[in-house]
Protein backbone atom coordinates (compact mmCIF):
# COMPACT_ATOMS: atom_id res chain seq x y z
CA UNK A 1 0.00 0.00 0.00
CA UNK A 2 2.77 2.32 1.49
CA UNK A 3 4.97 1.89 -1.83
CA UNK A 4 1.90 2.51 -4.32
CA UNK A 5 0.81 5.30 -2.69
CA UNK A 6 4.68 6.34 -2.84
CA UNK A 7 4.39 5.68 -6.53
CA UNK A 8 1.47 7.62 -7.40
CA UNK A 9 2.58 11.15 -6.62
CA UNK A 10 4.68 11.03 -9.25
CA UNK A 11 2.29 9.30 -11.85
CA UNK A 12 -0.52 12.14 -11.06
CA UNK A 13 2.63 15.33 -11.53
CA UNK A 14 3.31 13.83 -14.82
CA UNK A 15 0.09 13.74 -16.05
CA UNK A 16 -1.43 16.40 -14.09
CA UNK A 17 -2.38 18.21 -17.47
CA UNK A 18 -4.48 15.21 -18.44
CA UNK A 19 -5.93 14.74 -14.83
CA UNK A 20 -6.35 18.63 -14.50
CA UNK A 21 -8.75 18.49 -17.75
CA UNK A 22 -10.86 15.74 -16.33
CA UNK A 23 -11.48 17.54 -13.09
CA UNK A 24 -14.37 19.40 -13.91
CA UNK A 25 -16.21 16.06 -15.39
CA UNK A 26 -15.37 14.23 -11.99
CA UNK A 27 -16.86 16.99 -10.11
CA UNK A 28 -19.44 17.17 -12.11
CA UNK A 29 -19.95 13.14 -11.12
CA UNK A 30 -18.88 13.88 -7.15
CA UNK A 31 -21.51 16.67 -6.75
CA UNK A 32 -24.86 15.44 -9.16
CA UNK A 33 -24.57 12.05 -8.80
CA UNK A 34 -22.49 10.99 -6.16
CA UNK A 35 -23.63 13.08 -3.22
CA UNK A 36 -27.49 12.15 -4.00
CA UNK A 37 -26.72 8.96 -3.49
CA UNK A 38 -25.23 9.07 -0.12
CA UNK A 39 -28.15 11.46 0.30
CA UNK A 40 -30.24 8.17 0.45
CA UNK A 41 -29.18 8.10 4.10
CA UNK A 42 -32.13 10.37 4.67
CA UNK A 43 -34.72 7.62 3.59
CA UNK A 44 -33.68 5.95 6.63
CA UNK A 45 -34.15 9.25 8.77
CA UNK A 46 -36.76 11.62 9.76
CA UNK A 47 -34.79 13.93 7.47
CA UNK A 48 -34.89 18.10 8.27
CA UNK A 49 -33.39 20.51 6.35
CA UNK A 50 -32.39 22.59 9.10
CA UNK A 51 -30.63 19.44 11.37
CA UNK A 52 -29.09 17.99 7.79
CA UNK A 53 -28.05 14.39 7.34
CA UNK A 54 -25.88 14.39 10.10
CA UNK A 55 -28.32 15.44 12.52
CA UNK A 56 -31.39 14.04 11.73
CA UNK A 57 -32.77 10.93 14.07
CA UNK A 58 -32.06 7.30 12.23
CA UNK A 59 -35.15 5.35 12.31
CA UNK A 60 -34.54 2.51 10.19
CA UNK A 61 -37.45 1.31 7.39
CA UNK A 62 -39.94 3.42 9.55
CA UNK A 63 -41.13 4.47 5.82
CA UNK A 64 -40.49 1.46 4.13
CA UNK A 65 -43.21 -0.41 6.23
CA UNK A 66 -45.17 3.14 6.31
CA UNK A 67 -45.19 2.68 2.22
CA UNK A 68 -46.54 -0.66 2.30
CA UNK A 69 -48.58 -0.92 5.47
CA UNK A 70 -50.18 2.40 5.82
CA UNK A 71 -50.43 4.42 2.10
CA UNK A 72 -53.78 3.11 0.92
CA UNK A 73 -52.40 3.63 -2.26
CA UNK A 74 -49.22 1.84 -2.34
CA UNK A 75 -50.36 -1.37 -4.18
CA UNK A 76 -52.19 0.59 -6.58
CA UNK A 77 -49.08 2.55 -7.27
CA UNK A 78 -46.82 -0.47 -7.78
CA UNK A 79 -49.56 -1.97 -9.69
CA UNK A 80 -49.94 1.03 -11.99
CA UNK A 81 -46.07 0.96 -12.51
CA UNK A 82 -45.68 -2.42 -13.41
CA UNK A 83 -48.84 -2.44 -15.74
CA UNK A 84 -47.83 0.43 -17.61
CA UNK A 85 -44.53 -0.91 -18.16
CA UNK A 86 -45.33 -4.17 -18.88
CA UNK A 87 -47.81 -3.35 -21.81
CA UNK A 88 -45.23 -0.70 -22.97
CA UNK A 89 -42.66 -3.46 -23.47
CA UNK A 90 -45.08 -5.81 -25.25
CA UNK A 91 -46.69 -3.58 -27.23
CA UNK A 92 -43.89 -0.62 -28.08
CA UNK A 93 -40.96 -2.94 -27.69
CA UNK A 94 -41.62 -4.84 -30.28
CA UNK A 95 -43.23 -2.04 -32.91
CA UNK A 96 -39.76 -1.02 -34.67
CA UNK A 97 -38.24 -3.97 -35.17
CA UNK A 98 -41.81 -5.29 -37.18
CA UNK A 99 -41.35 -1.66 -38.96
CA UNK A 100 -37.74 -2.23 -39.21
CA UNK A 101 -38.21 -5.05 -41.44
CA UNK A 102 -41.16 -3.17 -43.64
CA UNK A 103 -38.64 -0.22 -44.10
CA UNK A 104 -36.44 -2.58 -45.11
CA UNK A 105 -38.93 -4.96 -47.87
CA UNK A 106 -39.54 -1.24 -49.70
CA UNK A 107 -37.74 -1.23 -53.09
CA UNK A 108 -38.20 2.12 -54.01
CA UNK A 109 -35.28 3.90 -52.34
CA UNK A 110 -36.85 7.64 -52.21
CA UNK A 111 -39.96 6.37 -50.96
CA UNK A 112 -37.88 4.68 -48.55
CA UNK A 113 -35.60 7.69 -47.63
CA UNK A 114 -38.87 9.67 -47.03
CA UNK A 115 -41.29 7.47 -45.18
CA UNK A 116 -38.26 7.11 -42.67
CA UNK A 117 -37.79 10.98 -42.48
CA UNK A 118 -41.11 11.23 -42.18
CA UNK A 119 -41.34 8.65 -39.31
CA UNK A 120 -38.64 9.93 -37.19
CA UNK A 121 -40.14 13.35 -37.07
CA UNK A 122 -42.46 12.78 -33.94
CA UNK A 123 -39.39 12.11 -31.72
CA UNK A 124 -38.30 15.05 -31.87
CA UNK A 125 -41.14 16.49 -30.52
CA UNK A 126 -41.13 17.42 -26.85
CA UNK A 127 -42.90 15.72 -24.21
CA UNK A 128 -45.17 18.80 -23.10
CA UNK A 129 -46.06 19.52 -26.79
CA UNK A 130 -47.29 15.43 -26.88
CA UNK A 131 -49.30 15.86 -23.81
CA UNK A 132 -50.54 18.99 -24.72
CA UNK A 133 -51.77 17.56 -28.57
CA UNK A 134 -53.63 14.81 -26.55
CA UNK A 135 -55.28 16.94 -24.27
CA UNK A 136 -56.41 19.22 -27.09
CA UNK A 137 -57.32 16.30 -29.08
CA UNK A 138 -59.14 14.26 -27.13
CA UNK A 139 -60.86 17.28 -25.31
CA UNK A 140 -64.54 16.14 -24.79
CA UNK A 141 -66.30 19.34 -25.99
CA UNK A 142 -63.58 20.67 -28.56
CA UNK A 143 -61.27 18.27 -29.35
CA UNK A 144 -60.97 16.78 -32.86
CA UNK A 145 -60.90 13.06 -32.05
CA UNK A 146 -64.61 13.44 -30.83
CA UNK A 147 -65.61 15.44 -33.67
CA UNK A 148 -64.42 13.39 -35.77
CA UNK A 149 -66.27 9.96 -33.85
CA UNK A 150 -69.26 11.59 -33.65
CA UNK A 151 -69.26 12.55 -37.34
CA UNK A 152 -68.31 9.20 -38.81
CA UNK A 153 -70.35 7.07 -36.37
CA UNK A 154 -72.62 9.51 -34.67
CA UNK A 155 -70.46 8.52 -31.02
CA UNK A 156 -71.53 10.56 -28.14
CA UNK A 157 -68.39 12.64 -27.09
CA UNK A 158 -65.80 9.93 -25.21
CA UNK A 159 -63.98 11.58 -21.67
CA UNK A 160 -60.88 9.93 -23.34
CA UNK A 161 -58.74 11.43 -19.92
CA UNK A 162 -61.25 11.28 -17.43
CA UNK A 163 -62.26 7.70 -17.61
CA UNK A 164 -59.16 5.13 -15.83
CA UNK A 165 -60.22 2.72 -18.93
CA UNK A 166 -58.19 4.78 -21.47
CA UNK A 167 -55.11 5.60 -20.15
CA UNK A 168 -53.17 2.78 -20.63
CA UNK A 169 -54.12 2.75 -24.08
CA UNK A 170 -53.28 6.73 -24.45
CA UNK A 171 -50.03 5.92 -23.28
CA UNK A 172 -48.41 3.34 -24.62
CA UNK A 173 -50.13 4.23 -28.27
CA UNK A 174 -48.43 7.93 -27.88
CA UNK A 175 -45.49 6.19 -26.58
CA UNK A 176 -45.37 3.99 -30.19
CA UNK A 177 -46.22 6.62 -32.66
CA UNK A 178 -43.84 8.92 -30.82
CA UNK A 179 -40.92 6.45 -31.00
CA UNK A 180 -41.59 3.67 -33.65
CA UNK A 181 -39.37 5.50 -36.51
CA UNK A 182 -36.91 6.89 -34.56
CA UNK A 183 -36.66 3.43 -32.81
CA UNK A 184 -35.65 1.15 -36.24
CA UNK A 185 -32.44 3.16 -36.58
CA UNK A 186 -30.60 0.83 -34.76
CA UNK A 187 -32.07 -2.49 -36.22
CA UNK A 188 -31.65 -1.17 -39.81
CA UNK A 189 -28.54 -0.50 -39.02
CA UNK A 190 -27.95 -4.11 -38.10
CA UNK A 191 -29.87 -5.47 -40.97
CA UNK A 192 -27.29 -3.23 -42.86
CA UNK A 193 -24.49 -5.48 -41.47
CA UNK A 194 -25.93 -8.97 -42.77
CA UNK A 195 -23.80 -10.27 -45.47
CA UNK A 196 -25.82 -10.08 -48.30
CA UNK A 197 -24.23 -13.08 -50.00
CA UNK A 198 -26.59 -15.17 -47.32
CA UNK A 199 -29.61 -13.43 -49.14
CA UNK A 200 -28.48 -14.34 -52.07
CA UNK A 201 -27.72 -17.91 -51.07
CA UNK A 202 -31.51 -18.65 -49.92
CA UNK A 203 -32.63 -17.27 -53.22
CA UNK A 204 -30.56 -19.86 -54.71
CA UNK A 205 -32.29 -22.46 -52.44
CA UNK A 206 -35.46 -21.39 -52.93
CA UNK A 207 -36.33 -19.57 -50.11
CA UNK A 208 -39.35 -16.94 -50.08
CA UNK A 209 -39.10 -13.48 -49.26
CA UNK A 210 -40.73 -14.83 -45.90
CA UNK A 211 -38.67 -17.16 -45.02
CA UNK A 212 -35.55 -14.92 -46.00
CA UNK A 213 -36.92 -12.30 -43.47
CA UNK A 214 -37.57 -14.85 -40.99
CA UNK A 215 -34.20 -17.06 -41.15
CA UNK A 216 -31.59 -14.53 -42.27
CA UNK A 217 -33.06 -10.75 -41.24
CA UNK A 218 -34.52 -11.43 -37.58
CA UNK A 219 -31.89 -13.36 -36.62
CA UNK A 220 -29.70 -10.73 -37.84
CA UNK A 221 -31.22 -8.42 -35.80
CA UNK A 222 -31.21 -10.27 -32.31
CA UNK A 223 -28.50 -8.80 -30.67
CA UNK A 224 -29.52 -5.19 -31.46
CA UNK A 225 -33.07 -6.66 -29.80
CA UNK A 226 -30.86 -8.34 -26.38
CA UNK A 227 -28.85 -5.21 -25.85
CA UNK A 228 -31.87 -3.24 -26.24
CA UNK A 229 -34.00 -5.20 -24.29
CA UNK A 230 -31.79 -5.13 -21.21
CA UNK A 231 -31.26 -1.45 -21.21
CA UNK A 232 -35.46 -1.29 -21.77
CA UNK A 233 -35.19 -3.37 -18.45
CA UNK A 234 -32.69 -1.11 -16.99
CA UNK A 235 -35.84 1.70 -17.32
CA UNK A 236 -38.07 -0.74 -16.02
CA UNK A 237 -39.43 0.95 -12.94
CA UNK A 238 -39.01 5.31 -14.13
CA UNK A 239 -40.16 4.97 -17.97
CA UNK A 240 -42.15 7.78 -18.79
CA UNK A 241 -43.06 9.46 -15.82
CA UNK A 242 -42.58 12.52 -16.96
CA UNK A 243 -45.39 12.49 -19.48
CA UNK A 244 -47.72 10.69 -17.10
CA UNK A 245 -47.06 13.82 -14.94
CA UNK A 246 -48.52 15.89 -17.54
CA UNK A 247 -51.20 13.60 -19.00
CA UNK A 248 -52.80 12.67 -15.74
CA UNK A 249 -55.88 14.25 -13.61
CA UNK A 250 -57.80 13.20 -10.17
CA UNK A 251 -60.29 11.30 -12.66
CA UNK A 252 -57.39 8.95 -13.93
CA UNK A 253 -55.31 8.27 -10.47
CA UNK A 254 -56.89 4.71 -10.66
CA UNK A 255 -54.74 4.05 -13.63
CA UNK A 256 -52.30 6.28 -14.13
CA UNK A 257 -50.53 7.08 -10.46
CA UNK A 258 -47.64 5.47 -10.77
CA UNK A 259 -44.21 4.92 -8.17
CA UNK A 260 -42.11 8.35 -9.67
CA UNK A 261 -45.71 10.78 -9.65
CA UNK A 262 -46.56 10.11 -6.53
CA UNK A 263 -42.53 10.45 -5.33
CA UNK A 264 -42.83 14.03 -7.09
CA UNK A 265 -46.41 14.81 -4.74
CA UNK A 266 -44.65 13.77 -2.00
CA UNK A 267 -41.44 15.10 -2.30
CA UNK A 268 -41.19 17.75 -3.96
CA UNK A 269 -44.83 19.18 -3.54
CA UNK A 270 -45.26 18.48 -0.21
CA UNK A 271 -41.69 18.18 1.18
CA UNK A 272 -41.93 14.97 2.72
CA UNK A 273 -38.21 14.26 1.88
CA UNK A 274 -37.09 11.21 3.75
CA UNK A 275 -40.81 9.66 2.91
CA UNK A 276 -40.22 10.53 -0.53
CA UNK A 277 -36.71 8.99 -1.15
CA UNK A 278 -37.51 5.85 0.57
CA UNK A 279 -39.98 4.95 -1.73
CA UNK A 280 -37.87 6.30 -4.94
CA UNK A 281 -35.47 4.41 -3.18
CA UNK A 282 -37.65 1.21 -3.00
CA UNK A 283 -38.04 1.60 -7.13
CA UNK A 284 -34.50 1.86 -8.03
CA UNK A 285 -33.32 -1.12 -6.22
CA UNK A 286 -35.82 -3.35 -8.22
CA UNK A 287 -34.87 -1.70 -11.42
CA UNK A 288 -31.56 -2.46 -10.87
CA UNK A 289 -31.97 -5.83 -9.59
CA UNK A 290 -33.86 -6.29 -12.68
CA UNK A 291 -31.46 -5.14 -15.11
CA UNK A 292 -28.47 -7.06 -13.52
CA UNK A 293 -30.39 -9.98 -13.02
CA UNK A 294 -31.79 -9.56 -17.27
CA UNK A 295 -27.88 -9.14 -18.33
CA UNK A 296 -27.01 -12.09 -16.38
CA UNK A 297 -29.70 -14.49 -17.96
CA UNK A 298 -29.13 -12.72 -21.02
CA UNK A 299 -25.21 -13.36 -21.09
CA UNK A 300 -25.65 -17.00 -19.94
CA UNK A 301 -27.89 -18.26 -23.45
CA UNK A 302 -26.37 -15.94 -25.67
CA UNK A 303 -22.84 -14.54 -25.31
CA UNK A 304 -24.38 -11.21 -25.61
CA UNK A 305 -24.52 -8.67 -23.03
CA UNK A 306 -24.24 -5.34 -21.74
CA UNK A 307 -21.19 -5.78 -19.11
CA UNK B 1 -30.01 -13.50 -62.98
CA UNK B 2 -33.20 -12.26 -63.00
CA UNK B 3 -35.59 -15.35 -61.35
CA UNK B 4 -39.41 -14.00 -61.42
CA UNK B 5 -41.52 -12.41 -58.87
CA UNK B 6 -44.51 -14.75 -57.65
CA UNK B 7 -47.68 -13.29 -57.56
CA UNK B 8 -47.40 -13.58 -53.43
CA UNK B 9 -44.06 -11.67 -53.30
CA UNK B 10 -45.79 -8.45 -55.50
CA UNK B 11 -49.02 -8.28 -53.38
CA UNK B 12 -46.42 -8.20 -50.29
CA UNK B 13 -44.80 -4.84 -52.40
CA UNK B 14 -48.23 -3.36 -52.74
CA UNK B 15 -49.77 -4.05 -49.10
CA UNK B 16 -45.98 -2.57 -47.74
CA UNK B 17 -46.67 0.64 -49.82
CA UNK B 18 -49.60 1.08 -48.72
CA UNK B 19 -49.40 1.06 -45.36
CA UNK B 20 -46.26 3.23 -45.22
CA UNK B 21 -48.62 5.81 -46.93
CA UNK B 22 -50.94 5.11 -43.89
CA UNK B 23 -48.08 5.49 -41.58
CA UNK B 24 -47.26 8.72 -43.02
CA UNK B 25 -50.44 10.25 -42.92
CA UNK B 26 -50.74 8.90 -39.16
CA UNK B 27 -47.26 10.20 -38.73
CA UNK B 28 -48.18 13.93 -40.57
CA UNK B 29 -51.55 14.03 -39.36
CA UNK B 30 -52.12 15.70 -36.24
CA UNK B 31 -48.70 18.16 -36.91
CA UNK B 32 -50.74 19.25 -39.84
CA UNK B 33 -54.06 19.55 -37.93
CA UNK B 34 -51.67 21.46 -35.43
CA UNK B 35 -50.78 24.21 -37.94
CA UNK B 36 -54.17 24.53 -39.90
CA UNK B 37 -56.34 24.80 -36.58
CA UNK B 38 -53.53 27.94 -35.37
CA UNK B 39 -54.68 29.68 -38.37
CA UNK B 40 -58.02 28.97 -38.35
CA UNK B 41 -60.86 31.16 -36.26
CA UNK B 42 -61.40 29.86 -32.83
CA UNK B 43 -64.97 29.17 -33.56
CA UNK B 44 -64.67 26.79 -36.53
CA UNK B 45 -61.71 25.09 -34.57
CA UNK B 46 -63.63 24.90 -30.83
CA UNK B 47 -66.76 23.56 -32.71
CA UNK B 48 -64.81 20.77 -35.08
CA UNK B 49 -65.22 22.28 -38.27
CA UNK B 50 -61.70 22.09 -39.25
CA UNK B 51 -60.59 18.48 -39.42
CA UNK B 52 -57.52 19.01 -41.66
CA UNK B 53 -57.24 22.91 -43.86
CA UNK B 54 -57.49 25.85 -42.28
CA UNK B 55 -61.22 27.34 -42.33
CA UNK B 56 -62.05 31.11 -41.61
CA UNK B 57 -57.89 32.18 -42.25
CA UNK B 58 -56.83 34.75 -39.05
CA UNK B 59 -53.60 35.21 -37.87
CA UNK B 60 -55.58 36.57 -34.49
CA UNK B 61 -53.88 33.81 -32.39
CA UNK B 62 -50.36 34.57 -33.30
CA UNK B 63 -51.24 38.00 -33.30
CA UNK B 64 -51.95 37.98 -29.54
CA UNK B 65 -48.62 35.89 -28.81
CA UNK B 66 -46.37 38.29 -30.37
CA UNK B 67 -47.91 41.09 -27.92
CA UNK B 68 -47.13 38.84 -25.14
CA UNK B 69 -44.42 39.70 -23.19
CA UNK B 70 -44.10 36.57 -21.25
CA UNK B 71 -44.29 34.82 -24.38
CA UNK B 72 -41.33 36.36 -25.45
CA UNK B 73 -39.47 35.82 -21.92
CA UNK B 74 -39.77 32.53 -21.85
CA UNK B 75 -38.09 31.84 -25.87
CA UNK B 76 -35.09 34.09 -24.48
CA UNK B 77 -34.63 31.71 -21.74
CA UNK B 78 -35.26 29.01 -23.10
CA UNK B 79 -32.99 29.94 -26.03
CA UNK B 80 -29.88 31.18 -23.19
CA UNK B 81 -30.15 27.56 -21.21
CA UNK B 82 -29.88 25.86 -24.63
CA UNK B 83 -26.98 27.62 -25.68
CA UNK B 84 -25.32 27.47 -21.97
CA UNK B 85 -25.76 24.20 -21.79
CA UNK B 86 -24.55 22.93 -25.23
CA UNK B 87 -21.45 25.10 -25.03
CA UNK B 88 -20.59 23.60 -21.64
CA UNK B 89 -21.49 20.25 -22.52
CA UNK B 90 -19.53 19.98 -24.79
CA UNK B 91 -16.88 21.75 -23.22
CA UNK B 92 -16.66 19.44 -19.97
CA UNK B 93 -17.67 16.28 -21.82
CA UNK B 94 -14.64 16.64 -24.47
CA UNK B 95 -12.28 17.55 -21.27
CA UNK B 96 -12.65 14.88 -19.57
CA UNK B 97 -12.91 11.94 -22.72
CA UNK B 98 -9.83 12.77 -24.06
CA UNK B 99 -8.11 11.47 -21.59
CA UNK B 100 -10.11 8.90 -21.30
CA UNK B 101 -9.23 8.00 -24.64
CA UNK B 102 -5.62 7.21 -23.20
CA UNK B 103 -5.24 3.88 -22.80
CA UNK B 104 -2.26 4.09 -21.00
CA UNK B 105 -3.26 6.58 -18.43
CA UNK B 106 -3.27 5.19 -14.87
CA UNK B 107 -6.64 5.43 -12.97
CA UNK B 108 -8.47 5.39 -16.04
CA UNK B 109 -10.39 2.62 -15.69
CA UNK B 110 -11.81 3.24 -12.24
CA UNK B 111 -13.25 6.87 -13.74
CA UNK B 112 -15.11 5.18 -16.41
CA UNK B 113 -16.67 2.54 -13.75
CA UNK B 114 -17.46 5.67 -11.99
CA UNK B 115 -19.54 7.05 -14.66
CA UNK B 116 -20.73 3.66 -16.12
CA UNK B 117 -22.31 2.81 -12.43
CA UNK B 118 -24.44 6.02 -12.86
CA UNK B 119 -26.59 4.45 -15.49
CA UNK B 120 -27.23 1.59 -13.42
CA UNK B 121 -28.22 3.58 -10.28
CA UNK B 122 -28.72 6.97 -8.58
CA UNK B 123 -29.57 8.71 -5.82
CA UNK B 124 -33.16 9.94 -7.33
CA UNK B 125 -35.38 12.73 -7.59
CA UNK B 126 -35.38 13.63 -4.19
CA UNK B 127 -32.15 14.01 -3.11
CA UNK B 128 -30.76 15.65 -6.11
CA UNK B 129 -33.23 17.94 -5.83
CA UNK B 130 -32.11 18.43 -2.20
CA UNK B 131 -28.23 18.68 -3.63
CA UNK B 132 -29.02 21.76 -5.69
CA UNK B 133 -31.20 23.45 -3.14
CA UNK B 134 -28.31 23.09 -0.61
CA UNK B 135 -25.67 24.63 -3.05
CA UNK B 136 -28.43 27.51 -3.80
CA UNK B 137 -28.88 26.74 -6.73
CA UNK B 138 -33.06 27.08 -6.67
CA UNK B 139 -34.05 29.65 -8.85
CA UNK B 140 -30.96 30.42 -11.61
CA UNK B 141 -29.63 29.22 -14.50
CA UNK B 142 -27.47 26.76 -12.84
CA UNK B 143 -30.41 24.72 -11.47
CA UNK B 144 -31.07 24.10 -15.43
CA UNK B 145 -27.33 23.30 -16.79
CA UNK B 146 -25.59 21.91 -14.35
CA UNK B 147 -27.62 18.58 -12.84
CA UNK B 148 -27.82 17.60 -16.76
CA UNK B 149 -24.23 18.74 -17.25
CA UNK B 150 -22.52 15.43 -18.43
CA UNK B 151 -24.24 12.21 -20.24
CA UNK B 152 -22.79 9.12 -19.98
CA UNK B 153 -23.41 7.98 -23.37
CA UNK B 154 -22.03 11.14 -24.72
CA UNK B 155 -19.11 10.42 -22.36
CA UNK B 156 -18.62 7.13 -23.93
CA UNK B 157 -19.46 8.10 -27.68
CA UNK B 158 -16.88 11.08 -27.89
CA UNK B 159 -14.17 8.65 -25.79
CA UNK B 160 -14.71 6.12 -28.38
CA UNK B 161 -14.45 8.44 -31.40
CA UNK B 162 -10.90 10.27 -29.55
CA UNK B 163 -9.42 6.54 -29.45
CA UNK B 164 -10.34 6.38 -33.05
CA UNK B 165 -8.02 9.57 -34.11
CA UNK B 166 -4.60 8.68 -35.19
CA UNK B 167 -1.96 8.97 -31.92
CA UNK B 168 0.98 10.44 -34.57
CA UNK B 169 -0.87 13.69 -34.89
CA UNK B 170 -1.32 14.79 -31.05
CA UNK B 171 2.63 13.16 -30.74
CA UNK B 172 3.76 15.67 -33.43
CA UNK B 173 1.90 18.19 -31.02
CA UNK B 174 3.81 17.64 -28.01
CA UNK B 175 6.89 17.37 -29.32
CA UNK B 176 6.37 21.16 -31.24
CA UNK B 177 5.77 21.92 -27.13
CA UNK B 178 1.71 21.57 -26.95
CA UNK B 179 0.25 20.79 -23.36
CA UNK B 180 -2.32 18.50 -23.00
CA UNK B 181 -4.79 21.44 -23.61
CA UNK B 182 -3.36 22.76 -26.35
CA UNK B 183 -3.44 19.52 -28.12
CA UNK B 184 -7.36 18.92 -27.13
CA UNK B 185 -8.04 22.29 -28.52
CA UNK B 186 -6.10 22.75 -31.55
CA UNK B 187 -5.56 18.84 -32.83
CA UNK B 188 -7.76 16.99 -31.41
CA UNK B 189 -11.27 18.93 -31.64
CA UNK B 190 -10.78 20.34 -35.09
CA UNK B 191 -10.28 16.60 -36.24
CA UNK B 192 -13.81 15.69 -34.05
CA UNK B 193 -16.28 17.93 -35.94
CA UNK B 194 -18.91 15.39 -36.52
CA UNK B 195 -19.05 13.83 -33.21
CA UNK B 196 -18.80 17.23 -31.58
CA UNK B 197 -22.18 18.35 -34.00
CA UNK B 198 -24.28 15.73 -32.65
CA UNK B 199 -23.75 15.61 -29.49
CA UNK B 200 -23.97 19.33 -29.63
CA UNK B 201 -27.49 18.71 -31.50
CA UNK B 202 -28.68 16.23 -29.08
CA UNK B 203 -27.85 18.28 -26.16
CA UNK B 204 -29.76 21.57 -27.66
CA UNK B 205 -32.96 19.64 -28.51
CA UNK B 206 -32.87 18.14 -24.81
CA UNK B 207 -32.72 21.25 -23.38
CA UNK B 208 -35.22 22.63 -25.68
CA UNK B 209 -37.68 20.12 -25.24
CA UNK B 210 -37.05 19.21 -21.16
CA UNK B 211 -39.49 20.38 -18.51
CA UNK B 212 -38.88 19.03 -15.35
CA UNK B 213 -36.17 20.67 -14.20
CA UNK B 214 -37.42 23.75 -14.85
CA UNK B 215 -40.98 22.31 -12.93
CA UNK B 216 -39.03 21.47 -9.72
CA UNK B 217 -35.93 24.18 -9.88
CA UNK B 218 -37.83 27.40 -10.74
CA UNK B 219 -40.44 29.76 -9.02
CA UNK B 220 -39.37 32.60 -10.38
CA UNK B 221 -42.29 33.25 -13.22
CA UNK B 222 -39.63 35.24 -15.37
CA UNK B 223 -37.02 32.12 -15.52
CA UNK B 224 -39.71 30.06 -16.40
CA UNK B 225 -38.59 28.25 -20.10
CA UNK B 226 -41.05 28.07 -23.41
CA UNK B 227 -41.99 24.71 -22.59
CA UNK B 228 -43.16 25.41 -18.56
CA UNK B 229 -45.42 28.26 -20.34
CA UNK B 230 -46.79 25.50 -22.97
CA UNK B 231 -47.04 23.23 -20.35
CA UNK B 232 -49.27 25.91 -18.13
CA UNK B 233 -51.50 26.91 -21.55
CA UNK B 234 -51.95 23.77 -22.57
CA UNK B 235 -52.26 21.58 -19.97
CA UNK B 236 -52.62 22.97 -16.75
CA UNK B 237 -55.62 25.50 -19.21
CA UNK B 238 -54.02 28.73 -17.61
CA UNK B 239 -54.89 31.44 -19.86
CA UNK B 240 -51.82 33.74 -21.60
CA UNK B 241 -51.16 35.95 -18.42
CA UNK B 242 -52.48 39.41 -18.81
CA UNK B 243 -55.24 38.47 -21.39
CA UNK B 244 -58.63 38.50 -20.49
CA UNK B 245 -59.84 37.74 -23.87
CA UNK B 246 -61.37 34.66 -24.16
CA UNK B 247 -61.79 34.27 -27.79
CA UNK B 248 -59.01 32.96 -29.40
CA UNK B 249 -58.62 30.16 -26.30
CA UNK B 250 -58.56 26.91 -28.50
CA UNK B 251 -56.12 28.61 -31.39
CA UNK B 252 -54.01 30.06 -28.92
CA UNK B 253 -52.87 26.48 -27.71
CA UNK B 254 -51.93 25.72 -31.39
CA UNK B 255 -50.32 28.60 -32.34
CA UNK B 256 -48.17 28.10 -28.64
CA UNK B 257 -47.20 24.82 -29.84
CA UNK B 258 -46.31 25.63 -33.51
CA UNK B 259 -43.93 28.69 -31.99
CA UNK B 260 -42.28 26.39 -29.57
CA UNK B 261 -41.62 23.83 -32.22
CA UNK B 262 -40.48 25.75 -34.77
CA UNK B 263 -37.11 26.25 -34.78
CA UNK B 264 -36.83 22.47 -34.33
CA UNK B 265 -38.72 21.28 -37.28
CA UNK B 266 -36.99 24.10 -39.53
CA UNK B 267 -33.46 22.74 -38.89
CA UNK B 268 -35.06 19.45 -39.23
CA UNK B 269 -34.00 18.26 -42.52
CA UNK B 270 -30.36 19.63 -42.48
CA UNK B 271 -29.60 17.79 -38.73
CA UNK B 272 -31.37 14.69 -39.57
CA UNK B 273 -28.32 13.12 -41.26
CA UNK B 274 -26.08 13.80 -37.79
CA UNK B 275 -28.82 12.82 -35.76
CA UNK B 276 -29.13 9.44 -37.67
CA UNK B 277 -25.30 8.87 -37.56
CA UNK B 278 -25.60 10.08 -33.46
CA UNK B 279 -28.32 7.13 -32.37
CA UNK B 280 -25.70 4.46 -34.28
CA UNK B 281 -22.44 4.95 -32.47
CA UNK B 282 -24.64 5.42 -29.83
CA UNK B 283 -26.55 3.23 -29.00
CA UNK B 284 -24.78 0.47 -30.59
CA UNK B 285 -21.67 0.30 -28.29
CA UNK B 286 -22.76 1.22 -25.20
Amino acid sequence: MLTSGRRLLPVLRKHRALYLLMLPGILYYIIFKYVPMYGIIIAFQDYSVGKGILGSKFVGFKHFVEFFYVTPDAWKLIRNTVLLNVYDLLFHFPAPILLAILFHEIRITWFKRLVQSISYMPHFLSTVVIAGILVTFLSPSTGVVNHALERLFGLEPIMFLGEPGWFRTIYVGSEIWQKIGWGTILYLAAISGIDPTLYEAAKMDGASRFQQVRHITLVGMVPVMIVLFVLTLGHFMEIGFQKILLLYNSMNYETSDVINTFVYRRGILDADFSFATAVGLFQSVIGLILVVTANRIVRKHSGTSLW
Amino acid sequence: MKIKESFGSRLFDAANILFMLLLMAVMVYPMLYVISASVSSNALVASGAVLLWPKGLTTAAYDQLVGNRDVWISYWNTIRYTAVQVALTLLVTAAMAYPLSKKWLPGRRPILLMAAFTLLFGGGMIPTFLVVQKLGLLDSIWAIVLPSLVSTWYLFIMRTFFEALPEELEDAATIDGCNPLQVLLRVVLPLSMPVMATIGLFTAVNQWNSFFDALIYLNDRSLYPLQIMLRNILIAGETVQGEGDLTHLETLKYAMIVIATLPILCVYPFIQKYFVQGAMIGGVKG
